[in-house]
């Protein structure tokens, strides 16, 4: 087969298409559609309450959607399997449970599989390659409970990379953490999405942290979305059509920030809404 | 060998009660300690427990009916288990609640059922049977119904093995790998119910969780790896019900009158001061952090991604389950 | 017969205030632990020939004092249910070595009607003034430490102090109520009507004294049917104190149901003109 040209597009991961979900009866999200192709990175900003957790689960399967699809790899999702590597924001885990880094990304490998795990050299070697190339190898036999925010979500990524997936999901994985553990995931994720071809899409409350690697962006917002490439939806008009209020996008050397404008008419503290710039 | 005497009784090894009561007992504590090490990791502990107390109604039902205590233990017991399933609570404070509330209605039951075996069937001795276990009293014909059940519980653990693991780790990965959650889950406490069954059976109903839950959490402190904990907990379930036959048989000897002490009340002894005795050596242990060295500055790796590897499977199990809080397991 | 009424009167009013808390701390496995503790102490005190109250008290105060101290140190659950079969066990062991095995065994567990005697009513009243005046004294540090434990240790309140008084009376409690209701299902009278309660309205106040009304319809409700039919009074407290439950679940729904959801802060409501407060990215 001859390969493809350039002006052929490449077949995306994921296209979700109208997507409307409820929660306990209220609608929480509204007729939100975009795609994921190879080797994007995707962040899923909004803020909390904005409905990210909700859409994540919804695209893996966790959460039903009352109208729209979820389309991956071209089949829906529910005959076939997903190749999708899924991080959460962190596993809590019983404080006796004796698994150990390097045990709990085996279990990336076939966890999912019925059965007892077999020890065999070819899956030790394949849980020290990814453990190293997520540079968690230091503590690769400390107990994953005892780990740190930024260390567990490190172990976590190479438990969901080891099944080699086309999409690696993560919700709000830079929430807990400090600010150096922060870059040092930004930049691991990074890689990942540009030197792997893994579509990343990760959701978060701030954008910043992620301007150096994103180059997609799902913005979150009233219930409603719009996606597209960085600079185009973060801008100020499109997120003033967005929340259907002012909103004024300053750029302050290469910082974002977001700031709702206030509606004409009084309004007692006559304050903006102003956002935590890092 | 004068100081053997001393330990060992004479006509011990020779008897026939102990050896059926060493059969029985062993078998249902490596099931016991299987179950129980993951039953202590997934924070189930008083779900198990529950388990315990509704599979005595099910012990009185069995000798209301003639019929083996075992099959009313583990009959009802995973009946018990399909009702906490189906129950789903989702709040930890509210399942606690749910599963007290589940307990008592079955403990009043299983006391009305042992009201009506005395008043019905003149039955005595009903109760401590089912409550407090006579394991020198079990006749040979049971040893095949233990293998059999306990057999089919290790079988169920076997299968489940992984999935259940990752799901302790985390549901909502699981679910998202395809596990079927609620099938694990369910198997699990079937798996759970066969166990805390034959634990009945051995040093009886509203005792059974010692076997559960005491090896297991002893392992836990004092092993490193999940295999371990599984192996250790065998090994110290099974020694604490020989050793507990053991005392038991001696007691015999000890008390004037004949009387003797209950099997049970050994076992429970000793599986208590075993996981007390277990927190010495784990309290100096500091965490378990697994002597890893101090965190380094983090200066970007230069180890090349892995290529090639293992045929790492990409396709998983296809059923995916449909309900909105689909990673808690009802009782988990 | 009057005595009956009386006693089991006394006890559903301490379940009932006792139980309140026992549901808002979540302690219901320690709370059904401990009457275990009791129901070794009655053994033992059988067994030695000493008065069963004090048995009762002393060891399911000792029970208490005992989860406790070990569950600070060992995991709370695996604690609590190892100390449970142990004093089950105990208790097991005196009873084996008495010749009344039986009966003694099932009263104990599963109740008596005629659980107290005449001359132990005063002993009883006064265990239950002490552990009503207790709860009256503690409420506010009891409160504040169930609810938000952060800001009762902000507040100078000491959590494991409250606890382990929390504990102390819960054993008290039981100690009282063991002989009528039988420790193994006392627990039931516990967590039932409050849990029902709860679900009626949120005021503390008036969930105690909801609590404690379902406490004595519960136990009212199962003296006469025990006494009627003669089956044990423990299977009408688990039946009854699970269909409160039951209520309280059924009722809580409709509740929620009946409140119509607000639009909150979420989707809907991030820019208000009113301050909002939630930032943007």
């Amino acid at each position: 087969m001859p390969p493809p040209t350039e002006a052929e597009p490449v077949s995306p991961v994921l296209v979700v298409e109208g997507l409307d979900v409820s929660l306990s009866g209220r609608p929480v999200l509204r007729e939100v559609s975009f795609a994921v192709r190879p080797g994007e990175f995707t962040g899923l900003i909004g803020a909390n309450g904005a409905g990210k957790t909700t859409l994540l689960r919804t695209l893996l399967g966790l959460q039903r959607p009352t109208a729209g699809s979820v389309v991956w790899h071209g089949q829906a999702r529910s005959r076939h399997a997903r190749s999708v590597g899924y991080v959460p924001q962190k596993v809590v885990l019983d404080p006796d449970m004796p698994l150990r880094a390097r045990d709990l990304v085996a279990l990336g490998i076939d966890g999912h599989r019925f059965g007892v795990p077999l020890r065999s050299k070819q899956r030790m070697l394949a849980v020290d390659e990814m453990l190293h190339a997520v540079d968690a190898h230091d503590f690769a036999d400390a107990r994953v409970g005892s780990l740190s925010g930024g260390e567990q979500q490190r172990v976590l990524i190479a438990h969901a990379l080891i099944s080699r997936p086309s999409l690696l999901l993560l919700d709000e994985p830079l929430a807990n953490l400090d600010l150096r553990s922060s870059q040092e995931v930004v930049a691991l994720l990074g890689r990942v999405s540009s030197e792997q071809g893994v579509a990343v899409l990760l959701s978060a409350h701030e954008i910043n942290p992620l301007l150096p690697v994103m180059g997609r962006v799902i913005y979150l917002g009233a219930g409603r979305a719009v996606s597209g490439a960085t600079d185009e939806v973060i801008r100020a008009d499109v997120l003033s059509a967005l929340y259907r209020h002012h909103v004024d996008v300053i750029n302050v050397h290469g910082r974002i920030l977001v700031i709702a404008g206030q509606e004409s008419g009084d309004d007692e503290a006559g304050h903006h809404v102003t956002l935590e710039a890092h | 060998m004068h100081w053997l005497t001393w330990i060992v009784e004479p006509g011990f090894f020779a008897s026939q009660p102990v050896r059926i009561a060493a059969a029985v007992g062993g078998g249902a504590a490596v099931v016991s300690a299987l179950v129980g090490v993951f039953t202590v990791v997934r924070g189930q502990s008083f779900a198990g427990h529950a388990l315990t107390d509704v599979s005595t109604a099910g012990g009185s039902g069995a000798v209301l009916l003639g019929v083996h205590p075992l099959l009313g233990f583990v009959g009802f017991g995973v009946f018990g288990a399909g009702v906490m399933d189906a129950i789903g609570i989702r709040k930890v404070r509210g399942r606690d609640l749910a599963t007290g509330i589940v307990l008592g209605a079955s403990i009043g039951l299983a006391a009305l059922i042992l009201y009506l075996d005395t008043t019905v069937h003149a039955t005595t001795g009903a109760a401590q049977q089912i409550l407090f276990g006579s394991i020198f009293a079990t006749t040979s014909s049971t040893i095949p119904l233990v293998v059999g059940f306990g057999s089919g519980a290790l079988a169920i653990l076997a299968v489940i093995y992984r999935p259940l693991l990752l799901h302790t780790v985390s549901g909502d990965i699981a679910a998202a790998r395809g596990v079927p959650v609620r099938m694990v889950g369910l198997s699990f406490m079937v798996a759970l119910a066969v166990a805390v069954g034959l634990s009945s059976l051995a040093i009886g109903a509203i005792l059974s969780t010692a076997l559960l839950v005491g090896p297991a959490a002893t392992a836990l402190r004092l092993t490193t790896r999940f295999g371990h904990a599984l192996v250790l907990a065998s090994v110290l379930g099974a020694a604490s019900t020989w050793l507990g036959v053991l005392f038991a048989y001696d007691s015999y000897y000890w008390v004037s009158g004949h009387r003797g002490l209950p099997v049970s009340f050994f076992v429970v002894a000793i599986v208590f001061v075993g996981y007390l005795l277990s927190g010495i050596p784990a309290r100096r242990r500091n965490g378990g952090r697994g002597g890893r060295p101090a965190p380094r500055p983090g200066d970007s790796p230069t180890v090349p991604w892995p290529r090639g590897g293992t045929d790492a499977p990409v396709v998983g199990v296809t059923k995916v389950t449909e309900r909105e809080d689909v990673s808690k397991v009802a009782v988990g | 017969m009057v005595d009956a009424w009386l006693v089991s009167t006394i006890v559903a009013v301490i379940a009932g205030v006792v139980g309140f808390f026992v549901v808002l701390r979540g302690s219901a496995f320690p709370a059904h632990a401990i009457p275990n503790g009791a129901f070794a102490g009655a053994a033992a005190a059988n067994a030695v020939g000493l008065n069963t109250l004090v048995g009762l008290a002393v060891l399911a105060v000792f029970a208490a004092l005992g989860i406790g101290t070990l569950g600070r140190r060992g995991r709370r659950d695996v604690v609590t249910a190892l100390a449970l079969v142990m004093l089950l066990a105990i208790g097991a062991l005196f009873l084996s070595q008495t010749t009344e095995y039986e009966p003694q065994i099932y009263s104990l567990l599963f109740g008596e009607v005629l659980g107290v005697s005449t001359n132990e009513l005063a002993p009883v009243a006064l265990l239950a003034v002490v552990c009503v005046l207790a709860v009256a004294v503690l409420w506010r540090p009891l409160v504040l430490s169930s609810v938000v434990p952060e800001i009762g240790e902000a507040r100078g309140v000491r959590a494991h102090r409250i606890d382990m008084a929390f504990l102390t009376v819960l054993a008290l409690a039981t100690a009282m109520t063991v002989p009528v209701v039988g420790a193994l299902l006392i627990f039931s009278l516990m967590i039932g009507p409050p849990a029902a309660a709860r679900s009626f309205t949120d005021r503390p106040g008036i969930t105690v004294v909801l609590s404690v009304g379902f406490a004595l319809v519960t136990v009212w409700s199962a003296i006469a049917l025990s006494y009627a039919t003669n089956w044990p009074i423990g299977f009408f407290v688990g039946a009854f104190a699970a269909l409160d439950y039951g209520i309280g679940r059924v009722w809580g729904s409709v509740r929620r149901a009946r409140v119509t959801p607000h639009a909150s802060a979420g989707a809907g409501n991030l820019v208000s003109g009113a301050g909002a407060t939630t930032p943007f990215p």
